[in-house]
């Protein structure tokens, strides 16, 4: 009986894990910058390089921090939703451009629209290592005191917005428009 | 033609010595060099699977490069770098992760299996050596 039963289970566990193991993706990381404290950073915005956007801009509020570059397809791919998140989300996008050329980036908003109520420009990725960025397009929800809630790697989809934001940003906020933290 | 292959050809055994990712970055002093090879060496590419910083030619991998260079040069020590890239990137960078419940079942597995295997073996042992002697043993 013995004999029978130790490979069995042996052989039902590791098909267990095999099977697990179909399911996952392996070029998912989860960011343990979730729940912790966003970096701070301050870099030239990329519309007017004279004046820095970084984290102090959305201090106090829920913000988006979308991580896009005009190399990066799947930001392409995305980018009409963002555009649609802007006018109708309530929850200002802040936009991180990585490793980028800011005329081709400059050229890639004038056309495709810009969903950003600023872009900061970080052409060497320094920022981006900071915030533990990996593969673009990524998107932060950062919540009013600055925490990060949520980072979500790949494309923006409506499906993505509903099932993982919106849930995140009723328990930091109730409904949208997320009212401002007192004394901001 | 004759002149096009060989040009191929040579191109051809260039080529690996071209893949080969010599960090751009290194120390004048050679004992810092080491130490920021060997650091590299220990810090996996998370764009990439299972290739470290070193060996990976991927931009990220290059900034990361940089990013160890610069803490270096700033005067971190190497617990420092990994632990701030483990913060920024998890657990996943490092290839040899920390004892902590997540990881106990990738560190005690292999013992735990070993053991499993060590008694299985012992078992089947006894009981061969209980069996006496016959002539089909002995083939």
């Amino acid at each position: 009986m013995w004999r029978y039963a130790i490979p069995l289970v042996f052989i039902a566990v590791l098909g267990g894990f095999l099977y697990r193991g179909l399911y996952l993706n392996p070029g998912y990381i989860p960011s343990p910058l979730v729940g912790q404290p966003a970096p701070e950073f301050s870099l030239p915005s990329l519309k007017e390089p004279e004046r820095e956007v970084g984290s102090d801009d959305f201090a106090g509020k829920l913000a988006l921090l979308n991580v896009w570059a005009t190399w990066c397809i799947g930001c392409r791919q995305e980018h009409a939703y963002l555009l649609e998140l802007s006018r109708t989300s309530g929850v200002p996008i802040y936009g991180l451009n990585w490793k980028d050329d800011r005329d081709a980036a400059l050229d890639w908003l004038a056309t495709l629209g810009d969903p950003y109520v600023a872009t900061a420009y970080d052409p060497l990725g320094d920022v981006a290592i900071d915030w533990g960025v990996y593969g673009a397009p990524e998107t932060f929800l950062i919540g009013r005191d600055g925490t990060v809630l949520h980072k979500h790697i790949a494309p923006l989809t409506p499906e993505i917005w509903q099932r993982d934001f919106l849930p995140k940003i009723r328990e930091e906020c109730g409904s949208l428009p997320c009212p401002l933290v007192e004394g901001e | 033609m004759m002149k096009f292959l060989t040009a191929w050809l040579v191109l051809l055994l260039a080529a690996p010595a071209a893949w080969a990712i010599e960090a751009e970055l290194g120390f004048d002093d050679p004992a810092m060099n080491e130490r920021y090879r060997t650091l590299l060496r220990e810090i996996r590419c998370p764009k990439c699977l299972n290739t470290s910083i070193a060996d990976s030619d991927a931009p990220i991998a290059a900034d990361l490069r940089r990013e160890v260079h610069q803490k270096m040069e700033e005067g971190y020590g190497d617990e420092e770098i990994i632990a701030f890239l483990v913060s920024r990137y998890g657990e996943f960078v490092v290839y040899r992760p920390p004892l902590q419940p997540s990881t106990w079942a990738l560190w005690g597995g292999p013992v735990a299996l070993l053991g499993i295997g060590g008694f299985v073996f012992m078992r089947i042992l006894k009981d061969r050596s209980k069996r006496p002697l016959d002539e089909d043993s002995i083939s």
